[in-house]
């Protein structure tokens, strides 16, 4: 059993579904066979990729799964595939994702819509090529492919400044990471091999780290995204059209998380311990500024958006503590935003089908039209401000905890995004579902349909299993932690 | 048993939500009925049994979660000090679920309703049975939760959801600080389950904490963390501002989470964290100022608030300033038994007003109600009896547990205590007034409300009458039937190490020989404060225009509830938001995306239009470059 190749073909189902997708009839405008071939694609792949948890490992730290392909003919690139606990949790959280996006399509009328469906198969293959790269040259394809059907989605598929934002989004992302490939040429020149196990058992000088790591760095703080490199996500966010802003949030800015523990911390520890203090400064600023500009917001999606980022500021912080709790925490909370941010952009996706504005002041009262949409945003919105047995109180908690060990004062202001994030999240709760329904949202009268039912119900349960039961996801990456955690000083915890 | 009637009000819920609209609401009324008042008699069986059991014990139901060294089970603490919670819970609840199947008659989501009490009480109970911090937390998070879902119960009232989302923040103020506790306690202590947190404090008497740069006395820091989230909880001076607000709420809802309850989840927490408060003189002396200055502000305030909820909401506040000042001078117990008295007079209070508010078609403002007392006969002698326990007339409930704790306030030895006794007295007399006024204005005096609101009055049905029989049994007994449990020897053996007790022989037998007038003090102070209510409020009328217009400054300070919401208004609340404003326009969109990708952008497009602007096409213009860049390289070539 263990000969399937499992990660290949997580990678390539994606692609025949695409030509599936591409070769369809268009019957009627509503293009329903290719949504089918496309949902379908996408569930097999799902499914596909469930095999993995049950068949992973828990107590091997090193690479799993691993499959590799001579490329280039040359011995030292390869093209090799391979997960171990880290990247785990990220490779299904893209599985179940996608097919979500796709399936909330259903009832909507878009334009192009069989080349909005292999945008996002595509984007699925070079997402799972992403998180299971262990070799840099694949890993670096992978990382920047993405860029592609992420920019056609929010340029074609976008809103009215969608020129803009996608440009925006391209060149910030872009410029990181001309950076990391000068990084990943460097470390191939220095041991003549780009295969990441091999370079995560050799060490390297503390003046070269530096530098590495800045570059990777830079990559990794776009992506996540790292106040000040924040700016391009709101505008992406908000001219992007629902899916891509789930797949946004919820997947691609895992990358950036994902890079930081694969490659800074456990590459660069030397580095990462000097620029420790540096990054926990940026983590704070961006917990408290992105806060309190999201209380300020008036639009939903941007108002999310922020929040993603203070999100992301804990995430950093649990990294970079470089303690279980901290690593433990900042993956909790990367699975359970990817989840939460997506369901919360599904949701306002659903209010935008239905009244084209995503303009707080002109709601109120939702709740007396859309009941049921109301009660998923609440207990989303709970997810989002780290309610204890949702999955983003594990978390926060966890971070928080880690932090607390490291420094009180940054414990201190970043417990301080809890409160805003109460704030913030149910003011806008406040605005949107309660009070009385006033005209504008009273000429709607459509609660949700059976797919979006299905999509917000999927999502709950994980929120909630995980919220009570995260050992799911801890169990995964333990061992593969503890080989990270070795290489820095012994914390107390 | 005992997880079952913890998880009993969890079916309950389930129950609702999923046969809301399906079957008929009277059977969903009836089931859940019985389900609770099976919680009830379960708890009370397993009250009375606790000694039977083995106490002390904890039911591990699960896992939860396990990083590092950070480990947290799902489980109960099955002991005296959660038996008795539990206990009260359910029976509160019990009774305000079935008062508000009359309440809510006429509401189309009160099957809703009864589920989100039934939620209530779930999280409450896992409050108070949780053996770790985390689990705890939970509880006290969803307390919260449900109460923001219950304040705004009436959600097209914009005051409602006003006030949700204050009393949902500003509990999330206090979180923060409880957060730190449980961070600094883990730290310090490495776990965050009870029974190992407090065989390990003796150990850790001395530790000191590096926190913000300062070396603080570890336990101390710890204490005075865990009360700030007690302070947001229990709405003390400073966090309060939310619960008068959270009156907008139905008065089921009142009288069982802002004032039987969850309101008191400080207080417990408190207790439960005993052995730890007790190392810290600093953290004690704190809790005693802070519980003084709640207890003095609040009865001050409630003298001259006119909505009969609100000034209800005041007392609560005040009492719980009570309870706190006992656990300042270590008598926890006492600080329990004030608040199972508390729970079950104020519980009685609230719904009384509810009757009150049913009769008079949902006017709540006192000043237009009057000369009900023979048109509501039973309401206003439960209003009475709930007024005498407050107040604590002799051998009304309160009369054991408040007097016990001014008793204990006066012999004890900090340097601060005679003064905060002085206050405590002070808010005696403030209770009785503002007690006794709510009762003139209310049913004597002339009738003040207009002709079709008076027209309609009527006493309540049955279903919410026998409820609160049941309460005001307790309200004036639960003083003497519980007295031995708390205070005293006989209480030794039932809390056995469950909280911490100092009361070795000496201090029971001091309080037994305390002089007459110290004694009699606050009964004196009772009925002072009535006469003084009598006078101002319905035979001096003039004194009370005169006094109004003499002490004008007093006056508009204690109607304005000390100013504290529009300190906050000012000082917290608006510059968050010119602040965040400021950070968005400012930094994102001048600072940060004109130097970033616009600056960029820009650059890039200046360099090309410099460059383009070099081919000019004239010969004459790349003649002349080439003759200088030929006479450049020449230069380098000879001189290097």
């Amino acid at each position: 059993m263990l000969n399937i190749p499992i990660l290949p073909l997580l990678i390539i189902v994606p692609i025949v579904g695409l030509i599936f997708v591409l070769l369809s009839v268009e019957e009627d405008e509503n293009y329903i066979q290719a949504k089918k071939s496309a949902l379908w694609t996408s569930v097999i792949n799902f499914l596909i990729s469930l095999y993995i948890p049950f068949n992973f490992d828990k107590d091997v730290p090193h690479f799993q799964f691993v499959n590799s392909f001579s490329w280039l003919n040359s011995d030292n690139l390869k093209f090799s595939l391979g997960i171990d606990g880290i990247s785990l949790p990220f490779i299904l959280l893209s599985t179940l994702l996608i097919p979500l996006c796709i399936y909330s399509t259903w009832n909507i009328k878009t334009k192009r819509c069989k080349s909005y469906l292999s945008a996002f198969l595509i984007l699925e293959t070079f997402l799972v090529g992403a998180f299971s790269a262990i070799d840099l040259f694949s890993f670096y394809i992978f990382f920047e492919s993405i860029l592609i059907p992420m920019y056609l989605i929010i340029g074609i598929w976008g809103g009215g400044r969608r020129v803009y934002s996608a440009y925006k989004f391209f060149l910030y992302t872009f410029l990181g990471s001309v950076l990391m490939l000068v990084a990943i040429i460097f470390l191939y020149q220095e041991f003549g091999t780009t295969d990441i196990p091999s370079i995560l058992n050799s060490s390297l000088p503390f003046y070269i780290q530096i530098w590495l790591w800045l570059a990777f760095f830079s990559s990794f703080a776009v992506k996540i995204p790292m106040w000040p490199f924040h700016t391009w996500l709101p505008d992406a966010h908000v001219e992007a059209p629902t899916e891509g802003s789930v797949i946004l949030a919820g997947i691609l800015l895992k990358l950036g998380g994902y890079g930081f523990i694969r490659f800074n911390l456990s590459m660069l520890p030397d580095a990462s311990i000097f620029f420790t203090p540096f990054v926990f400064g940026l983590s704070l600023i961006a917990i408290v500024y992105t806060s309190l500009v999201a209380i300020v917001q008036n639009d939903m999606k941007k108002l999310i958006a922020y929040s993603s980022v203070a999100h992301m500021g804990f995430v950093t912080l649990g990294i970079f503590s470089a303690t279980i709790q901290g690593l433990h925490g900042a993956i909790v909370q990367m699975i359970s935003h990817g989840l939460i941010s997506a369901a919360l952009f599904f949701c306002i996706g659903s209010i935008y089908n239905r009244y084209e504005t995503k303009e707080i002041a002109n709601f109120g009262g939702l709740n007396s039209i859309m009941p049921k949409l109301a009660i998923f945003f609440l207990i989303f919105s709970l997810g989002a401000i780290g309610f204890p047995g949702t999955s983003g109180f594990i978390g926060e908690f966890l971070t928080l905890l880690a932090v607390f060990s490291h420094n009180t004062f940054v414990a201190l202001i970043s417990a301080l995004g809890i409160i805003f994030a109460a704030a913030y999240m149910l003011n806008l709760y406040k605005k949107v579902f309660l009070g009385k329904p006033n005209k504008f949202i009273q000429k709607v009268k459509l609660d949700l349909r059976l797919n979006e039912m299905i999509i917000y119900s999927l999502l709950v349960f994980f929120i909630i299993l995980f919220g009570i039961q995260p050992n799911y996801i801890i169990d995964f990456s333990t061992s593969s932690l503890d080989r990270i955690i070795s290489l820095y000083p012994i914390s107390i915890l | 048993m005992f997880s079952l009637s913890v998880f009993i009000p969890l079916i309950c819920y389930f129950f609702c939500i999923f046969f809301n609209k399906r079957i008929a609401e009277i059977k969903i009324e009836i089931v859940i009925s019985a389900l609770m008042i099976l919680a009830s008699l379960i708890s009370i069986y397993v009250f009375f049994s606790v000694s039977e059991f083995n106490p002390e014990s904890q039911i591990i139901i699960g896992n939860w979660l396990s990083s590092g060294s950070f480990l947290i089970d799902w489980s109960l603490n099955f002991n005296s000090l959660s038996v008795l919670m539990v206990l009260v819970v359910n029976v509160v609840s019990t009774i305000v679920h079935i008062y508000s199947i009359g309440y809510m008659h006429n509401d189309p989501k009160k099957v809703i309703f009864l589920g989100y009490l039934g939620l209530f009480t779930f999280f409450m109970l896992i409050l108070v049975t949780s053996s770790n911090l985390i689990q705890l937390f939970l509880g006290w998070e969803g307390v919260g939760l449900t109460s923001y879902l219950l304040i705004g119960f009436w959600n097209f009232k914009d005051v409602a959801n006003k006030a949700a989302l204050k009393a949902f923040v500003v509990n999330r103020i206090g979180d923060f600080g409880f957060m730190l506790g449980i961070f600094a306690i883990f730290f310090i202590f490495g776990t965050v389950n009870f029974n190992e947190i407090f065989i390990l404090v003796e150990s850790q008497e001395n530790t000191f904490f590096k926190f913000l740069g300062f070396n603080f006395h570890a336990l101390t820091l710890i204490s005075v963390l865990l009360f700030v989230g007690c302070m947001g909880k229990s709405a003390q001076f400073g966090l309060h501002t939310w619960l008068p607000d959270a009156m907008e709420g139905p008065t089921p809802v009142s009288a069982l989470i802002h004032a039987a309850t969850m309101v008191t989840a400080g207080v417990f927490l408190l207790v439960l964290m005993s052995p730890i408060i007790e190392q810290s003189e600093f953290a004690q002396k704190l809790i005693m100022i802070i519980g003084a200055l709640t207890s003095l502000f609040a009865a001050s305030v409630a003298i001259t608030q006119n909505d009969i909820k609100r000034i209800i909401a005041y007392s609560t506040c005040s009492q719980l300033g009570y309870m706190f000042v006992a656990i300042g001078c270590s008598a926890y117990g006492v600080a329990m038994f004030h608040l199972v008295t508390h729970a079950f007079f104020k519980a009685l209070l609230f719904l009384g007003a509810g009757s009150v508010i049913h009769a008079m078609s949902d006017e709540q403002n006192i000043k237009k109600m009057g000369a009900l007392y023979n048109k509501i006969p039973v309401t206003y002698m439960l209003m009475l009896i709930g007024t005498f326990s407050l107040v604590g007339l002799p051998f009304f409930s309160a009369y054991y547990s408040k007097d016990l704790i001014l008793e204990i306030l006066y012999l004890d030895d900090f340097d601060i205590s005679i003064y905060v006794y002085i206050i405590g007295i002070i808010v005696v007399f403030f209770t009785s007034f503002y007690s006794f006024r709510l009762l003139i204005y209310v049913f004597h005096g002339e009738s003040k409300s207009d002709e079709r609101v008076a027209a309609h009055i009527h006493e309540s049905p049955r279903i919410m009458i026998y409820p609160l029989l049941i309460l005001s049994f307790f309200s004036i007994f639960s003083g003497l039937l519980f007295k031995n449990y708390f205070f005293g020897f006989e209480s030794l053996s039932f809390w056995g190490n469950t909280i911490y007790n100092i009361f070795e022989s000496d201090i029971s037998y001091a309080v037994k020989e305390l002089p007459l007038s110290i004694k009699k003090l606050p009964f004196l102070m009772i009925i002072l404060g009535l006469l003084a209510s009598l006078a101002v409020c319905r035979y001096l009328t003039k004194l009370n225009l005169y006094l109004k217009h003499k002490l004008c400054f007093l006056y508009t300070f204690l109607k304005n509830k000390w100013y504290v919401d529009e300190f906050y208004d000012f000082f917290i609340i608006k510059p968050t938001k010119f602040i965040g404003y400021g950070f968005w326009k400012s930094i994102d969109k001048e600072l940060i995306d004109n130097i970033g990708p616009n600056g960029v952008s820009k650059l890039i497009k200046r360099f090309g239009i410099f460059v383009s602007s070099l081919q000019t096409g004239y010969l004459y213009h790349y003649a002349l470059t080439i003759i200088i860049g030929l006479t450049i390289f020449i230069s380098i070539y000879f001189y290097s």
